[in-house]
């Protein structure tokens, strides 16, 4: 379980969280939603220390996230980016098996771990000797989604893995993300700024803007019973042809 | 890893492994211009016939640089002149004697000889026919002539001894003095241009000019006699070269000294062969002199030349790219380790070599001739600024969010520097590297100041004798070298660096 007690970032004075609450429970995919800039981000990157919070606290499994506790903590948390953060210059394989060779795993048991992810991901074997630039965008993010989940890690953070994305791949890949959340049922905090996936994927959602929580629940919750107005436009604009009603 | 273990220890081997020798026998050393470099070879030719090995130093950078080197015991003898001694290494001691030079220099443990037979002074000269017409004898009867054109070399017009106190002491009217090209001013006198110029009593051009001399009769001018010093030890190490030396006393006329740099200077003969040929006719010593075929030469200055390169340019990877490190760290810290770098670059390399004496000597190092410490340790200070700068800028270049997700991962900083920041900044690291090989090559050439000859000791020479050939037998070998250089690099980039970077691997660009 990863929570954030009364969490406050500001950049140049600038509030971006202000002063949050949240819990993400232990093997349920939660969703962050909400307008570009609202610090889902941000958020994402607390936990995983690569932002600290001026105020308030930030638990995993019940331990602060503290500069001591963070590298143990960051083992345990899978972090996929929106343009994947593989490195250029190692092969696919390399990149997931960057922590195993860190860490002095055997290479058989690295070996044995990739081949159970690359079916999990849907790779093929093939596609592991390639550079990152010699993969597709969605191969890509299969690839820094195997390397998060090399050391079968309890959390995984997934911050708009599918924004550059064309729409074919995108629905292949929810489809593959979905199943793959399901079986692995690990804590799992995905951020997106669309609805629709946001549904597919999510047992609970969380719309934010301006750094706060706007409303929690279901997708049918958000659509049936929005919370106040900036959530009525915010679903409606996802929903529809209307144009979109700036915030 | 193995890899790069390897390729580091042979790199150290190579950066280390010293291929020249100290020379052995009598070390004898020139300043750079063109009467020393002929003097140091009669030194050396006549040491030689008396059956003493000697080796010869030529045209090095400077009197603080020749005369340092022998009180430390780097150099035996050289050539001077001894008004240079009372007005550059004892001018705060106001010596004015000759006999006061031999105390001071004595306690220096050195050995002064009694004089070569010529000096080589400061005068004033016209055209004789026009001196005549004029009756002007002495620098004091150029006063009663103040519509006279005078033309000084831009170092006497400048110095505070130059020109301003001569022109005092003489009363000299004269207005609109201007500063002229020694060789330049030559040519003007002839085409009476010119009417008075500065000359030097050695000069070669007064060997073929009708020129009058004009008497210092105020005793302006000081005395600038052609002495040898030498260690005092020698007479123990090699008691005939000290004997050698003593019987060049007395023998080189102010003429003989003229037609000797006419000689070399209108390239009809080497200071080693017009050397030779004055002692054989005038002393009648055996002596003769083989000059090696260019071919030979080139090969023997290619040799020395990447000498001083490999010497400065490896150690100078190995130290500027963990300060480049430092700096991308610590960007406080870093702003300082390029500031110095930067500072570095803005010596000239004169200067840079004089400041680096000092200190190579006192760890016991040699300063100066083949594979001089301080050339040296001048490359690898110049070298520094270019891979230390690209090691930052690479390092600072890695896009944010691979920082970030090598943080996330989990892994040490350690591992992160070596396996993901380092291969990541080595396309820069290398171009740095480049950079620094080639400039080093050129830099290299300073070499010869320090009489580790390399390419420059032509381009040296070519310079003071004004023979472009010459200047081209050094430049040449180096731009090649130069090229050469950057061809291999290009070669490493193409190969060497990590696949996924270099532009070996196509792209298959696409987001799909
Ligand atoms: N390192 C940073 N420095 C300055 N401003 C930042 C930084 N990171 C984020 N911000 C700002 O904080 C706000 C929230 O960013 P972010 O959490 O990335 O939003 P989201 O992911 O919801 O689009 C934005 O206005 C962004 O410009
Ligand atoms: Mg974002």
């Amino acid at each position: 379980m990863i929570e954030l007690q009364n969490v406050t970032k500001r950049f140049a004075g600038f509030v971006v969280v202000d002063s949050l609450s949240i819990r993400f429970e232990t093997g349920q995919t939660h969703v962050l939603i909400g307008p570009s800039g609202c610090g889902k981000s941000t958020l994402l990157r607390m936990i995983v220390g690569l932002v600290t919070p001026e105020a308030g606290a930030v638990l995993f499994d019940g331990e602060p996230v503290t500069p001591d506790s963070l590298v143990a903590i960051r083992r345990r948390i899978g972090y996929v980016i929106q343009e994947g953060g593989l490195f250029p210059h190692l092969t696919a394989r390399e990149n997931a098996g960057l922590m195993p060779r860190f860490l002095g795993w055997p290479e058989k048991q690295t070996a044995q771990r990739i081949d159970e992810l690359t079916q999990l991901t849907q790779l093929t074997p093939a596609m592991l000797d390639r550079y990152p630039r010699q993969l597709s965008g969605g191969q890509r993010q299969r690839v820094s989604l195997m390397r998060a989940l090399m050391l079968n890690p309890d959390a995984l953070l997934l911050d708009e893995p599918m924004g550059n994305l064309d729409p074919m791949i995108r629905a292949d890949l929810q489809a593959d993300l979905r199943t793959i959340f399901r079986t692995l049922g690990k804590t799992v905090i995905f951020v997106t700024h669309d609805l629709a996936e946001a549904g597919y994927l999510a047992d609970h959602i969380t719309l934010m803007r301006h750094g706060r929580i706007v409303q929690q629940g279901t997708l049918h919750d958000l659509l049936e019973r929005p919370a106040n107005d900036f959530a009525a436009k915010f679903t409606r604009a996802q929903r529809g042809p209307q144009p979109i009603e700036s915030e | 890893m193995l890899r790069t273990a390897v390729i580091i220890v042979v790199l150290l081997l190579l950066a280390f492994v010293p291929s020249e020798r100290p020379a052995k026998g009598v070390r004898i050393a020139s300043k750079k211009d063109t009467g020393s470099v002929i003097l140091g070879e009669l030194a050396t030719q006549t040491i030689r016939a008396a059956g003493a090995p000697a080796v010869h130093l030529q045209q090095l950078g400077g009197t603080r640089i020749v005369f340092d080197a022998l009180h430390r015991g780097e150099i035996d003898a050289y050539p001077e002149f001894t008004g240079t001694l009372r007005q550059e290494i004892f001018a705060a001691a106001g010596l004015s004697s000759d006999d006061d030079v031999r105390k001071h220099l004595a306690e220096l443990g050195t050995v002064m000889s009694r004089p070569l037979g010529f000096s080589n002074n400061y005068a004033l000269a016209m055209r004789r026919d026009q001196a005549e017409k004029l009756h002007i004898q002495t620098i004091s009867d150029l006063a009663r002539h103040p519509n006279l054109r005078l033309r000084l070399s831009d170092e006497f017009l400048n110095r505070a001894d130059g020109w301003p106190a001569l022109r005092q002491r003489y009363h000299l009217p004269h207005e609109h003095v201007q500063g002229m090209d020694h060789d330049l001013a030559y040519r003007y006198l002839e085409s009476r241009t010119i009417d008075v110029m500065d000359v030097y009593t050695t000069d070669a051009q007064l060997a073929q000019l009708d020129v009058r001399l004009l008497d210092d009769d105020l005793h302006f001018f000081p005395q600038y006699d052609a002495v040898f010093l030498w260690r005092a030890d020698l007479a123990s190490r090699y008691p005939k070269a000290e004997s050698a030396l003593r019987s060049l006393e007395s023998q080189i006329t102010q003429n003989d000294a003229r037609e000797l740099n006419a000689l070399v200077q209108s390239g009809k003969a080497t200071e080693a062969q017009a050397a030779a040929e004055f002692l054989r006719t005038r002393l009648h010593l055996d002596v003769n002199v083989e000059e090696p075929s260019t071919a030979a030469q080139i090969a023997r200055r290619t040799r020395e030349h990447l000498d001083l390169v490999r010497r400065s340019l490896i150690p100078a990877i190995f130290v500027a790219i963990p300060l480049g490190v430092l700096a991308a760290k610590r960007p406080r810290l870093g702003r300082l380790i390029l500031g110095a770098a930067g500072v570095v670059q803005t010596i000239p390399a004169l200067a840079l070599l004089v400041l680096l004496i000092a200190p190579v000597a006192y760890f016991g190092l040699n300063t100066i001739g083949g594979g001089s410490v301080t050339a040296i340790v001048a490359l690898f200070l110049y070298s520094l600024l270019p891979i230390v700068q690209n090691t930052v800028t690479g390092l600072a270049t890695i896009p944010p969010e691979l920082h970030e997700s090598a943080l996330a991962l989990g892994l040490s900083p350690r591992f992160r520097l070596w396996h993901i920041e380092l291969p990541l900044a080595s396309p820069a690291i290398l171009a740095g590297v480049k950079t620094a090989a080639v400039l080093n090559v050129g830099f290299a050439t300073l070499g010869a100041l320090v009489g580790a000859n390399g390419y420059g000791q032509p381009i040296l020479t070519g310079i003071r004798l004004n023979n472009t050939a010459l200047i081209l037998q050094g430049a040449i070998p180096a731009a090649c070298l130069a090229i050469l250089l950057q061809l291999a690099f290009e070669l490493l980039e193409r190969h060497a660096l990590p696949a996924g970077l270099g532009p070996k691997s196509p792209s298959l660009e696409g987001r799909g």
